[in-house]
């Protein structure tokens, strides 16, 4: 039994719950708290990785600099890990400096069919040295056998591993079987999976990932992370212990950080809202949740009815603008453009 | 403008992918432009055989056919990748063609022909930035012209399907060159330009929004400046169209256009290509003009 690995994105997922307001203090004492707890890295930063503070998808509080040097002086053992997606960020901009603020891993992430455009990037991190994992997000949206032709291009771009991202946690469990099989079968890198709870599957779908081969489980503590929000890591590696997993986690550590650092900042319980199901349902990004419910707010609409649009006309993570667009059309039904231009496209 | 003289000055076009395959298909439009070589080097180039078809002059010499007949033309559109235009610039220089670069090298002066094509002019490489700066560059002029604009930001999402491997190869420099040109040509400094690809099926149109922070924003004279601007891009892109705003919403300006291509090689959800081809094709035109006319 290989062992597993947790990926920390409590202070990188968990930036979109609090639209990225994180702050210095609360990086300072969860990065000091998790430092020697077992996790394999701690990703820091926007929600949508380095380069993503926008108007688009939420300013940060807190510069990339500020986030980055605060974790960095906090974690003597763990590995500082940053996320970036091409397209949001550049490698002068977001990745050099980053590498300067300490960084020692980089999650390089990209909508799950478009992997040919993280090779700059990998290639970029592989030849500095540091360990570097290609990201498929919103993998519900393509077949097994394109994901598994993604995640082979980044094999050959020099990624350490490939993990999928359930970003809307759409998944079923067969899904994430077949997929995760599929994977670890065929690729001879690393393969890792992290999972969304819109469904209330979270941590059973990651424990079906790491039965399928999966190495790598990136999620959060308390489940603090977009939308219905993840697979919560401390009842997953009590799950895992339970198995007989060996695992070096301080469990009791993951449980006090999670009540006494993450709960306090986290701004709604964790049920399960019929937002979130909708999400899931419509097989849409979770951090999309908040600025649906703001959009809905503005023109006067119900925001289970943007969410179901936006499924309609598949939408990806970083296309933020198509809900203002959702909701003013389904504000103003008659300027809809969208069966019109369906009719040319038939023609 | 009609051409009066009933002459054309040659155009060489390098790459022979997306960009360069409509490209090809615009110059053949023209009353001005002629297609001297449509030069490649994959001898798979779905454009060549296509180019072949219209009975234009092809190779897969690349620009190393331009050097050995350099007669060939006297424009040079380079749609090969920011790498390859690096190498090939210099080259060019030396054989004295006016070149414009469809890849996001940016090795010479930015420029979108209704904001600085006079300058263009006086080039002797010109950078076509990326079509996501053709789309959004006139947007933000148009906005700073009638505000202060505190912070720009723009964002473009394409169809999976018309990113070439030119465009996936380099986007972090089509990132990095679409930032650097809208705070140029806008004089907005703080600045950033986000891009994403889009694969649902059918493929989605080329979709822009521009958000700008502006205090007090005067929405009556930012949705004339916006509408006016958009009129003066049709005359070169007709299906460049604003489709939401601009609208003051959650605190900014908030402005989205779609820009429907004309179907000439890819299908008509591809604007992407259009925005910068017609952009390429427009300074084309006017150099040609006025050298037709010396």
């Amino acid at each position: 039994m290989s062992r597993i690995r947790f990926f920390d994105a409590t202070l990188r997922d968990g930036s979109h719950a609090i639209k990225h307001q994180l702050t210095k203090e609360t990086i300072t004492s969860y990065c000091r708290a998790m430092d020697d707890a077992g996790m394999y890295t701690i990703v820091v930063g926007h929600g949508n990785g380095l380069g993503a503070s926008s108007l688009q998808v939420g300013l940060s509080l807190l510069s990339e600099e500020e986030m980055l040097t605060t974790a960095r002086e906090n974690l003597k053992h763990t590995k500082l890990g940053a996320y970036l997606i091409p397209g949001f960020g550049t490698i002068k901009d977001n990745i050099e400096p980053a590498i300067e603020y300490g960084v020692d891993l980089f999650k390089i992430g990209c909508h799950c069919t478009e992997a040919d455009t993280t090779r700059q990037h990998i290639e970029f991190v592989r030849n500095k040295g540091l360990e570097v994992y290609g990201i498929l997000m919103m993998y519900h949206m393509a077949s097994t056998e394109k994901i598994l032709e993604e995640a082979q291009k980044m094999q050959t771009y020099g990624a350490n591993g490939v993990i999928l991202m359930d970003s809307a946690g759409a998944s079923t469990p067969e899904m994430v079987k077949r997929t995760i099989a599929t994977l670890a079968d065929c690729l001879d890198i690393k393969v890792g999976f992290h999972p969304h709870n819109n469904l209330g599957l979270a941590i059973s779908n990651a424990y079906i990932a790491i039965k399928e081969g999966a190495s790598i489980i990136d999620g959060t503590l308390r489940g603090f992370g977009a939308g219905a929000g993840n697979v919560q890591l401390e009842a997953l590696s009590a799950l895992l212990q339970k198995e007989g997993y060996e695992l070096n986690h301080d469990l009791y550590r993951l449980f006090d950080v999670s009540k006494e650092i993450v709960k306090p900042i986290m701004p709604e319980d964790r049920a399960l809202t019929d937002i979130s199901i909708v999400s899931g349902m419509a097989g849409i990004f979770s951090a999309f949740k908040i600025h649906v419910l703001n959009a809905a707010k503005e023109f006067n609409v119900d925001p289970r009815d943007i969410m179901m649009e936006l499924g309609k006309r598949k939408v990806v993570g970083g296309q933020e603008d198509m809900i203002v667009e959702v909701a003013e059309q389904l504000a103003n039904p008659i300027k809809s453009d969208t069966e019109s231009y369906m009719l040319e496209s038939l023609s | 403008m009609v051409n009066m003289i009933n002459k054309t000055v040659k155009v060489g076009i390098i790459g022979t992918g997306n960009i360069g395959s409509d490209l090809l298909m615009k110059v053949q439009k023209s009353d001005c432009l002629e297609c001297g070589i449509f030069a490649g080097h994959n001898p798979d180039s779905r454009g060549i055989e296509f180019a072949k078809e219209l009975g234009v002059p092809t190779t897969y010499d690349s620009i190393r056919y331009i050097q050995e007949h350099p007669d060939c033309c006297d424009i040079v559109f380079d749609a090969t990748s920011a790498k390859v235009h690096s190498m090939n610039a210099p080259i060019l220089k030396e054989l004295g063609k006016y070149t414009l670069d469809l890849t996001p090298a940016h090795v010479g002066k930015f420029c979108v022909p209704l904001v600085n094509l006079d300058e263009a002019m006086k080039q002797d490489n010109v950078n076509l930035i990326t079509c996501g700066g053709q789309a959004t560059v006139p947007i933000a002029c148009a906005l700073a012209s009638v505000a202060d604009i505190k912070y720009l930001e723009t964002v473009s999402t394409i169809a999976s399907k018309s990113a070439g491997p030119g465009t996936r190869n380099n986007i972090d420099e089509f990132t990095q060159v679409t930032k650097e040109a809208l705070i140029e040509l806008s004089g907005v400094k703080n600045t950033k330009a986000i891009i994403v690809l889009n694969p649902a099926e059918p493929p989605i149109k080329m979709h822009n929004t521009v958000y700008a922070l502006i205090d007090d924003p005067d929405m009556d004279k930012i949705t004339k400046a916006v509408h006016e601007m958009e009129q003066k891009i049709r005359k070169y892109v007709p299906g460049y169209k604003v489709i939401v705003g601009p609208v003051y919403e959650n605190g900014r300006v908030t402005t989205s256009i779609q820009v429907t291509g004309s179907g000439d090689y890819l299908p008509p959800y591809a604007g992407n290509l259009d925005i910068i081809t017609c952009a390429a094709v427009e300074i084309a035109e006017n150099f040609a003009r006025e050298k037709l006319l010396k």
